[in-house]
């Protein structure tokens, strides 16, 4: 299966982390270090009413953050 | 005072004897000050830990056998890799790095037990670091409704320190707790997940480090690391000289190892794994809980802005409401007192000084109280709910037009009440820049001390009776929403300019909801009514005696009026007429504005007693508008055409004009450099806004 942006999730579906980039930003750490590393299961819970930002469920923990974040990070879509 | 720490042989005697410190260390959240505050009840203080805006909150306790501990409430950290002020106290304080703390001597890890994943990656951290520790795995009521199972003794063999459970709202396991902490704290052995060439590597930076004298050469390879992993070492008061090491360390490294910090999070959360592997079972899927359900409709796109706007609607009209009777006996019981003083002390400077002085000045401060803790208690509700990320949440696309994130939409909004209580309220966001700009722009809302200069300004400037009330009301609507725009405008302006190249990361967790704690709400509010009182008082009291002197002093004979035109205020308002000439303003103008710099509400009583207008109260201003449409210029040209009235209120509407805020945001940010820029960008803004207004309506002929 191809791999997606996280922006492309639709709300309530999963998926597994495929990558997030490597390097200098610190942003990236830090969803990293929140639990978002490649291999980690994610669910979209919602999109806040006016679609910016997505909170989404890892590791049992719920985090929201912008679309121009999460569109970096990579997914595989996994059927229910 | 020397770092000193009961690990260390070397340490003196006044140590030995010292009250041992316990640092409580856990992730935002999590319950730490509900533990704190059950375990030290009012015995409590908080101050700023020097040089950083982050709160340090200190208490006490006994332990089992009477012995005195000093607890520390650290601010909540997910990570020991700093990515704000908050989390660099967190980790300096606990390798003992701030001169003003010191190291702890051990460590009460708290974990949010229905969370455990995440909230084990910072625990982990901690323990590497070889204090005395001990985890409590708090919220277990909510780790049990999702239906989790964990293996208490099986976490403990894991991470080899004690665990106790607990559910800090209704002091279970508090006992336990207390039991734990009087017991000497193994120290744990852990050593932490990482690839062998990066350890060696490190092993050079620390070298490196303690050569250029950044560490002390007991330092551990762990502090090289968090200190070289810290991206703004801004963060840590170290020398310049330091900071440039440091960060070309991590360069060095980052070079060598691309992505290597990347690959720290990922090992620590396998390692993280392996231990949950035996200790956490939980239900193949998550089942739908009561925060999913409430957030259905609180987060429904047509519901949930309805009830937020009513939450929000609320909250203002409960700041302006509940706060009015209050505010009214402080003011009464201040003017009593200085009539009291005044009838008890002989006429003179002294007495001057006292009542108009430091009773008035007293009275200004005391004045705020009512609406501080009025907001901060719906505040406190907010956050503890859980219901003010959710409002972030909701607001982030639009606070996001003017660079600013979501937290940042309830301190603006109640500065529409007063920018003192909203500044003070920035305090919930995390990110550094984005507290700066929301502190910049805030003052910009149109607050409630604008009101009565706006209303006056709008009486000046239409005879009585020939528009109707809602051409009025069109007016001061404009007034409100230039502010708003002007605060939008400015936000997106500092974003690229003063603040480029400054980014933030907007990640907000969105915590399940809570059941607030009253007792904790209101050791919050009252927290917050004395730092105010302390730390934005005095400033503020200064800085009114300074004023009010400015206005009496050179003493003249005669009248309050000849007196006000001759003080050093009277005379500056002179000097300014020039300057203030092109906006349409006299010099009595002038000397309104300067007094005005202590409130803008003093506008009205300033033109009063220049206008020497016979019991001009506040309530009716009839007389004082009366006598404003008859003032003319020299010439004979009246000074109060509609323009100047507009010009005065788009003044007033970017002006700083408000001591109380300059000496908040003085508190806040730490400084002065922020408080004296903001007062000259919103100075300019006002004078060019006025100008513009003036010149411009000039041209189109009014
Ligand atoms: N259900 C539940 N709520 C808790 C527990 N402990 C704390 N809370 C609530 O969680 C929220 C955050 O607690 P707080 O002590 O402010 O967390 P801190 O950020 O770590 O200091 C508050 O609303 C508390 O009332 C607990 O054991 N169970
Ligand atoms: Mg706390």
């Amino acid at each position: 299966m191809q791999a997606i942006p996280l922006t492309q999730l639709k709300d309530g579906s999963s998926a597994i982390i495929k990558d997030i980039p490597v390097g200098h930003d610190e942003h990236i750490t830090r969803l990293r270090e929140l639990g978002l590393v490649p291999g980690t299961k994610i669910r979209v819970v919602r999109r806040a009413p006016l679609g910016d930002p997505i909170e989404v469920a890892v590791r049992g923990s719920r985090i929201a953050m912008r679309r121009s974040e999460a569109r970096h990070i990579e997914i595989l879509p996994v059927q229910e | 005072m020397p770092v000193s720490s009961a690990a260390l042989p070397e340490a003196g005697p006044s140590s030995a004897i010292r009250e041992p410190v316990i640092a409580i260390v856990g992730n935002p959240n999590c319950g730490k000050s509900t533990i704190f505050n059950a375990l030290t009840g009012l015995k409590q203080k908080v101050a700023n830990y020097p040089g950083v805006t982050v709160e340090k909150r200190e208490g006490s306790c006994f332990s089992q056998h009477g012995k005195r501990l000093r607890l520390l409430d650290l601010p909540g950290a997910y990570s020991l890799n700093a990515r704000s002020p908050d989390e660099a106290v967190v980790r300096d304080v606990l390798m003992g790095r701030r001169k003003d703390t010191p190291r702890p001597d051990a460590v009460v890890l708290v974990a949010d037990a229905s969370n455990l994943e995440r909230n084990l990656y910072l625990t982990t951290q901690v323990l590497e670091l070889g204090l005395p520790a001990m985890l409590v795995l708090n919220m277990m009521d909510v780790a049990e409704a999702k239906k989790w199972r964990i293996d208490l003794k099986e976490l403990e063999q894991r991470l080899g320190v004690p665990v106790v459970p607990m559910q800090a709202t209704s002091g279970k396991g508090l006992v336990e707790l207390k039991a734990a902490m009087s017991r000497q704290l193994p120290v744990p052995k852990h050593t932490p997940p990482m690839p062998a060439e990066i350890s060696a590597a490190l092993d050079g930076i620390r070298q490196d480090l303690t050569n250029a004298g950044a560490l002390h050469d007991t330092a551990s390879l762990l502090e090289s690391l968090y200190l070289i992993s810290d991206h703004d070492p801004q963060h840590y008061g170290i020398a310049d000289a330091h900071i440039s090491r440091i960060s070309a360390c991590h360069d060095g490294l980052e070079k060598k190892f691309p992505g290597w910090e990347d690959r720290l999070a990922g090992a620590r959360y396998d390692a993280v794994e392996s231990i949950l592997k035996d200790v956490l079972r939980r239900p193949e899927k998550d089942e739908a809980t009561f925060t999913d359900r409430i957030d259905a409709v609180l987060l429904n796109p047509i519901f949930g802005f309805a009830i937020m706007l009513s939450a929000m609607v609320l909250l203002l009209y409960t700041i302006f409401a509940l706060s009015e009777a209050p505010m009214g006996w402080i003011e009464g019981a201040f003017g009593w007192a200085g009539d009291w003083v005044k009838g008890h002390m002989a006429e003179g400077d002294l007495r001057d000084l006292l009542v108009d002085g430091v009773i008035a000045g007293v009275g200004g401060v005391v004045i705020f109280l009512p609406q501080i803790m009025i907001l901060f208690f719906f505040i406190g509700l907010m956050e503890d709910t859980g219901y003010m990320a959710r409002v972030a949440f909701m607001m982030d696309r639009i606070m996001g037009w003017a660079g600013l994130n979501g937290k940042a939409f309830v301190p603006f909004l109640s500065a529409y009440a007063c920018a003192v209580p909203g500044i003070m309220a920035t305090r919930t966001i995390a990110s550094l820049k984005d507290r700066i700009v929301t502190i910049l722009v805030t003052p910009l809302a149109s607050c409630s001390a604008r009101l009565p200069v706006y209303m006056l300004m709008i009486a000046a400037m239409f005879p009585a009776g020939q528009v109707a009330a809602w051409q009025k009301a069109l007016v001061l609507v404009s007034m409100y929403a230039l502010g708003t725009l002007g605060a939008f405008c400015f936000g997106w302006l500092f974003n690229r300019t003063i603040m480029r190249g400054e980014t933030s990361l907007m990640v907000l967790e969105m915590p399940s909801y809570k059941r607030p704690s009253l007792k904790h709400l209101v050791i919050y509010v009252l927290e917050r009514a004395r730092i105010f009182i302390r730390r934005a008082g005095t400033v503020i009291l200064g800085l009114t005696i300074i004023l009010w002197a400015a206005m009496n002093y050179p003493k003249t004979e005669g009248d309050p009026s000849s007196q006000v035109a001759h003080s050093v205020a009277g005379m500056a308002g002179h000097a300014i007429e020039p300057v203030i000439k092109p906006l349409g303003f006299d010099w009595k103008i002038g000397i309104g504005l300067i007094a005005s710099f202590a409130a803008r509400e003093v506008f009205n009583s300033t033109m009063g007693v220049i206008y020497a207008v016979e019991n001009s109260d506040e309530e009716d201003i009839t007389p004082l508008r009366e006598h404003m449409q008859a003032e003319t210029w020299p010439d004979g040209a009246p000074v109060y055409t509609p323009l100047v009235c507009v010009s005065v209120m788009v003044f007033f509407v970017f002006a700083m004009q408000c001591l109380s805020t300059v000496a908040v945001v003085k508190r806040e940010t730490n400084g002065w450099k922020w408080p004296l820029f903001q007062i000259a960008y919103m100075t300019a803004a006002a004078y060019i806004a006025s100008l513009i207004v003036y010149q411009g309506g000039r041209l189109l002929g009014f």
